[in-house]
């Protein structure tokens, strides 16, 4: 029976062994197709043989994505849960907001965004709300940054199986343009003072969600989004308005922020010390880990895919939380030799890239494998190593190159002893 | 003197990876202005030294009513948690000495023999639980769970009370074991 630490600590896992074991998995006739359920539907009318024999649809008020196409999230049902990003159905970069991951430790709130304010306080020169409407006359950022939660892979990490997705491994970051303005001009504008060093958030969820940021976040690229892919923030990602800190544990991005305070020390939120740090082997436990570690997952071909002789892109997203990707690298022979892989987009700071490689399977049993460098030099870690450095004990965190064994079938299975 | 803030400061010298807005003038004049007895409404937060902690005094006693009446449901009688709802007391001495980084075997973090501050305890309960009602918890219900959480958890004696002044005084067992993020980038896994 799991214990109650690998069900906090492996959502990812535990979810995801839900999916595999409790449905039966699809038949997957592309790589583009869903391992998730598909969503329920309405009847569909017989598709024609000659799609230019008839005129088609009409117009309608909101786009769908076709009848053909089968994504979802996973689910949980629980209040303090997740759902996960369908990675092995994507491309490009951009996660689709309806599939960004979600993580909450109290549900999805319903806030009147008309009356809903951002409070500013503590070591300030002046105490200030700010609505919704006063929020969009600072002058504007639009960027692209991922987010990945703290706890993403971790049941991958501690125990890998064959039967995992990218979902399962790496659904909790999602990757994002997000618009919104920088806290530099918000704490510009209530006259932040020079002895504060410390800030807490706080959401208006039901969990009053609350981290401690250091003030240098802040004033470096900190910003308060009330926009995802050009539209209004979707409920499960802060509507109306969230703190976005680019590169950082995901849990530090606080949803539906309504709070700021000012401080001179962090307040040792139960999400900064019961959660969200690393025990390691030599008997301390890491703190404040916020940067995310560099990661890449190559997302096909990968499980349940069974594949045939021939080309193949071995495609993927690579990430940093303290820049650029500078390279990744791709093995089709379980790390004998690598390879650059190409990127497929330009590079910007703690911000998904696409990379792609072209391979011929020539029918041989092999793993393949991704590794990101970023541009501070970091290079993506085995597991082995990951383990060497830290020890067992802590799943948070975890970034270890991910690997996908070929059988001499075609079929592709997860390789996590990397 | 007027204080020269921070956010002017980094203006100034034009810190932060973009460096200063052209389009941002020195203030715009927008917000609410809100006056402090609203500020405290919702400034509910209790810091590491508890310097926010309010009025107020529960004993473990009370605390084993209050925690019958309105957590046991989820976290179990005896605070030994049900799948998914968290355990929240136990020292098993396999665990004890902080051994969580070297085992294999998952062992259960909680409040005594992994947290911090016991002022954390206070806070996130007054914050976020009961899970369906949270917010409902009166101040000395919140000392008393806090002060039942902490003498179940062998950190204070069974016939302990605890109010501001004692629930600050509290040392967690393992608060020296936490460590700042040593990690920079660079070639060094961490
Ligand atoms: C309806 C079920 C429910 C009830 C009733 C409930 N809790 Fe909880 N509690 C939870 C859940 C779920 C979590 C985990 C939340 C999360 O992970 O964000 C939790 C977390 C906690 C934690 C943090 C545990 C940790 O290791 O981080 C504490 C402490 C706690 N509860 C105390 C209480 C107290 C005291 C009460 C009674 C006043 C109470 N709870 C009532 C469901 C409940």
């Amino acid at each position: 029976m799991p214990t109650r630490r690998d069900m906090l600590a492996s959502t990812a896992g535990a979810l995801g062994g839900a999916v595999v074991f409790g449905v039966p998995p699809l038949p997957r006739p592309d790589p583009q197709g869903a391992q998730a359920p598909p969503p329920v539907r309405p009847p569909l009318a017989p598709m024609p043989d000659d799609p230019t024999s008839a005129p088609g649809a009409p117009t309608s008020a909101l786009g769908e994505r076709s009848h053909q196409v089968s994504v979802a999230r996973t689910p949980t049902g629980l209040i303090a849960g997740s759902s996960l990003t369908p990675h092995q159905s994507l491309t490009g970069t951009i996660t689709p907001s309806d599939l960004h991951f979600e993580r909450h430790h109290a549900g999805v709130p319903a806030i009147d965004a008309a009356k809903h304010e951002l409070l500013i306080h503590g070591l300030v020169d002046r105490t200030l709300a700010f609505s919704l409407a006063d929020l969009k006359r600072f002058p504007r950022v639009t960027r692209t940054y991922f987010i990945e939660c703290s706890g993403n892979g971790g049941g991958a990490f501690r125990r890998p199986r064959a039967e995992m997705t990218p979902q399962q491994i790496a659904g909790l970051a999602s990757n994002t343009e997000w618009t919104g303005v920088p806290m530099r001009a918000l704490f510009n504008e209530v006259g932040a003072q020079r002895g504060a060093s410390w800030v807490l958030a706080e959401g208006s969820d039901a969990a009053e969600l609350t981290r401690s940021i250091p003030m240098s976040k802040m004033l470096d690229d900190a910003l308060v989004v009330w926009a995802q892919n050009g539209e209004p923030l979707r409920p499960a990602q802060g509507y109306p308005i969230r703190l976005l800190l680019p590169g950082w544990e995901g849990n530090a991005s606080i949803k539906w922020l309504r709070r700021l305070e000012l401080g001179t020390r962090p307040w040792m939120t139960r999400e900064e010390t019961s959660k969200y740090t690393d025990p390691l082997k030599d008997g301390t436990a890491r703190q404040f880990s916020f940067e995310v570690d560099a990661k890449s997952i190559i997302t096909a071909p990968v499980f349940p895919d069974r594949i045939t002789r021939g080309w193949h892109p071995i495609s993927g997203v690579a990430w940093s939380g303290r820049g650029r990707i500078a390279r990744v690298e791709v093995s089709t022979n379980g790390g004998e030799t690598w390879s650059n892989a190409a990127l497929l987009n330009a590079p910007t700071p703690k911000a998904f890239v696409r990379f792609e490689q072209m391979w011929e399977w020539k029918g041989d049993e092999t793993v393949l494998l991704s590794r990101a460098t970023d541009e501070t030099g970091y290079v993506q870690p085995t597991r082995a190593a990951l383990i060497e450095a830290r020890g067992i004990g802590t799943s948070y965190h975890s970034n270890p190159i991910y690997g996908w064994k070929v059988g001499t079938d075609g079929a592709v299975t997860f390789h996590g002893e990397t | 003197m007027r204080r020269m803030t921070i956010a002017t400061a980094a203006l100034l010298v034009g810190c932060g990876p973009s460096g200063s807005d052209p389009r941002s003038p020195q203030r715009m004049g927008l917000g609410r202005e809100v006056p402090a007895h609203e500020v405290a409404l919702v400034n509910r937060d209790v810091g590491p030294d508890g310097a926010e902690l309010p009025p107020g005094r529960g004993t473990v006693a009370e605390g084993a009513t209050v925690y019958a009446a309105k957590c046991a449901s989820c976290h179990g009688a005896n605070g030994e948690g049900m799948a998914p709802f968290p355990k929240l007391v136990g020292r098993p001495p396999e665990a004890e000495g902080f051994k969580f980084g070297a085992s294999e075997a998952g062992l259960d973090r909680t409040i005594g023999n992994y947290w911090p501050y016991a002022t954390t305890v206070f806070d996130y309960v007054r914050r976020a639980m009961p899970q369906l009602t949270p917010g409902t918890l009166t101040d000395p219900e919140v000392y008393a769970l806090t002060a039942f959480l902490l003498a179940s958890n062998q950190v204070i004696p069974m016939d302990a009370a605890l109010d501001a002044e004692s629930l600050r005084a509290v040392k967690m067992p393992y608060q020296d074991r936490f460590v700042p993020d040593n990690r920079r980038g660079g070639r060094e896994v961490k």
